[in-house]
């Protein structure tokens, strides 16, 4: 058994392990971060497959973002556990129905043709590549038209969320930093031209006196 | 000093994986540790010296030993868990901010491929270990069962994630002109006879000052502290700590901050390369005293804003880096983009 093998047992058991854990652990937030190892582990896996740019990929896009809003609205919401609990046997049948479906889809695109082809080896290795450099030119050469237009999807997604997020606020003192830079100083200061005022001096000889308005 | 290395010797030939293991382990952490204990001491003197007063002074020549002191005073105090604090991720917390961190050292390249991991991915790697350690503060909030901790989780979330978005579009521009994410190669593609003016802070100004900046904001630094934002939060996220669990939390911090500081070297001021030309003998040769000394630059400008600037209001903070920094860069790697295709850049030696 080599060394490579006995990690990939590791990490497998660690991810069916992290993963029954996510729908088993009572709080919602330790099943978040369940969730969170499953990922890394299934990354340590992928690493041992040689797919260093995916796995890192999925350590920095899923783990370090996506799984960190995840916890942040698990952790503002305060969930009501019971309920949550309730509906675990109900939709336990319904769960199982769709997992086995996908295992199915999965072994019919993956498994079953791997098991007819003999194993190719690492494509970017016999390319002479990185395995960055050889995704890459796949993405921009062979794949470039559906890879712009997953871009594009995203960035649609991505407009069409601000519109669902932005609601109009009334009674927030927000402050608009645009008017602040804009600001003029003649709207706040009115600066008037007069005569300076002497205060009469005490021993001071009183020469002419203005008559007061009340004498 | 010979018996060490025999005793060394003697290891290595009778349990050669456990020494391997263990030297593998210990060679990046120590110097780190002691690292993070010097850069301390310095903060303190810097900032000693900017507001004129002596800073630490007392223990040992210079003061040089105060961080020691404290370290073992803060390591032998008692650990006190919040009422209510769920006990198992208050603990994991700060190990979850640890760990990555000093992951992330070891794709750090300190001379020509003489990295611990001289991975093909090493930037993105970088990238993806320091955007795991937001995990530590967030946890650190919510475990600690206190509102003032929860505020500093959130704010804390909400910055580092906006300033990675800024910071990874920065780093495009880098790999476009480099045509690498081996941290290495980044760096050779930087050399040339002109000495300074063929590195890429020169083409990619605008996100040299970027990556900085949002440096200091991933690192929960001054002006950007708002985590842990004293006047208004007492101390964030790690309010409830104390003891060991705290010097983690703080040793993270600064072993972040070293780590920013090496890699702006890296990524634009060419690394190990000297800033004069290479026909100047001595002066114009690479090495890595280059390296440190660019990055002991940049660990010193951390002290040096921590001393100058008030921190920001928290709404300016997400301005900044939502409608100011992350447009530039997205501009810019069209830019550097142009630049690579039209040959304005000449990269490598």
């Amino acid at each position: 058994m080599t060394f490579q093998l006995i990690c990939f047992y590791a990490f497998a058991a660690i991810t069916v392990g992290a993963a029954l854990a996510v729908i088993s652990v009572r709080s919602p937030v330790h099943a978040v971060l369940c969730l969170v190892l499953t990922f890394f582990s299934t990354a340590c896996i992928w690493l041992l497959a040689d797919a260093e740019f995916l796995a890192i990929a999925l350590v920095l896009v899923y783990v370090g973002a996506v799984m960190v809003l995840f916890l942040f609205v698990v952790m503002m919401l305060d969930l009501d556990l019971d309920p949550l609990r309730e509906g675990f046997v109900r939709a336990l049948p319904v769960g199982l129905a769709v997992a086995f479906l996908m295992l199915f889809e999965m072994l019919s695109l993956i498994g079953v043709r791997a098991l007819k082809l003999a194993p190719i080896g690492d494509p970017a290795a016999a390319a002479g590549m990185s395995n960055t450099e050889w995704l890459a030119n796949a993405l921009f050469s062979k794949f470039l038209l559906p890879f712009e237009v997953a871009a594009l999807i995203l960035t649609v997604a991505i407009v069409a969320a601000i519109p669902l997020a932005l609601r109009p606020r009334v009674g927030v003192k927000i402050q608009h930093p645009a008017n602040q830079v804009r600001v003029d100083p003649r709207d706040r200061v009115r600066i008037i031209k007069m005569a300076a005022e002497k205060p009469a001096m005490l021993d001071a000889p009183v020469v002419a006196k203005p008559e007061s308005p009340t004498s | 000093m010979n018996w060490i290395i025999d005793a060394y010797h003697w290891c290595a030939a009778t349990f050669p994986t456990l020494t391997m293991a263990i030297s593998l382990l210990l060679f990046p952490l120590l110097p780190l540790i002691i690292g993070v204990a010097m850069y301390v001491y310095w903060e303190r003197k810097v900032i000693g010296w900017m507001h004129v007063r002596l800073g630490p002074s007392k223990v040992g020549p210079l003061g040089l030993f105060q961080t020691f002191a404290d370290v073992t005073k803060l390591l032998l105090k008692e650990v006190i868990y919040p009422t209510n604090a769920n006990k198992k991720l208050f603990l994991l917390a700060p190990l979850w901010a640890l760990i990555p961190s000093f992951a992330a050292w070891s794709v750090i390249p300190f001379a020509n491929h003489k990295a611990w991991s001289d991975a093909n991915a090493g930037l993105l790697f970088l990238l993806a270990m320091t955007s795991m350690g937001v995990y530590g503060i967030i946890l650190a909030g919510w475990a600690s069962n206190s509102r003032y901790a929860m505020l500093g989780a959130m704010r804390s979330a909400a910055q580092i994630i906006s300033y990675e978005i800024a910071m990874g579009f920065s780093l495009v521009s880098v790999l476009i002109l480099a045509g690498s994410l081996n941290l290495s190669d980044i760096v050779n593609a930087q050399a040339g006879s002109k000495g300074l003016f063929d590195w890429f802070w020169l083409p990619l100004l605008p996100m040299f000052i970027i990556y900085f900046v949002s440096g200091v904001a991933e690192t929960n630094r001054a002006p950007f502290d708002v985590a842990e934002g004293e006047s208004e939060i007492v101390a964030g996220f790690h309010v409830e700590y104390s003891g060991a669990p705290f010097a983690v939390f703080f040793l993270t911090e600064y072993a972040s901050m070293i780590l920013v500081s090496f890699l702006a070297p890296i990524l634009f001021l060419g690394g190990w390369w000297s800033p004069f030309p290479q026909s100047w003998g001595f002066l114009g040769a690479p090495g890595w005293w280059w390296l440190v000394a660019k990055a002991f630059f940049f660990a010193t400008a951390f002290i040096w804003f921590r001393a100058t600037f008030p921190r920001y209001r928290y709404d300016q903070i997400m301005r900044l880096g939502w409608k100011v920094f992350i447009p530039i860069t997205i501009v810019w790697v069209f830019v550097a983009g142009c630049m690579k295709y039209f040959g304005w850049v000449t990269t490598g030696a």
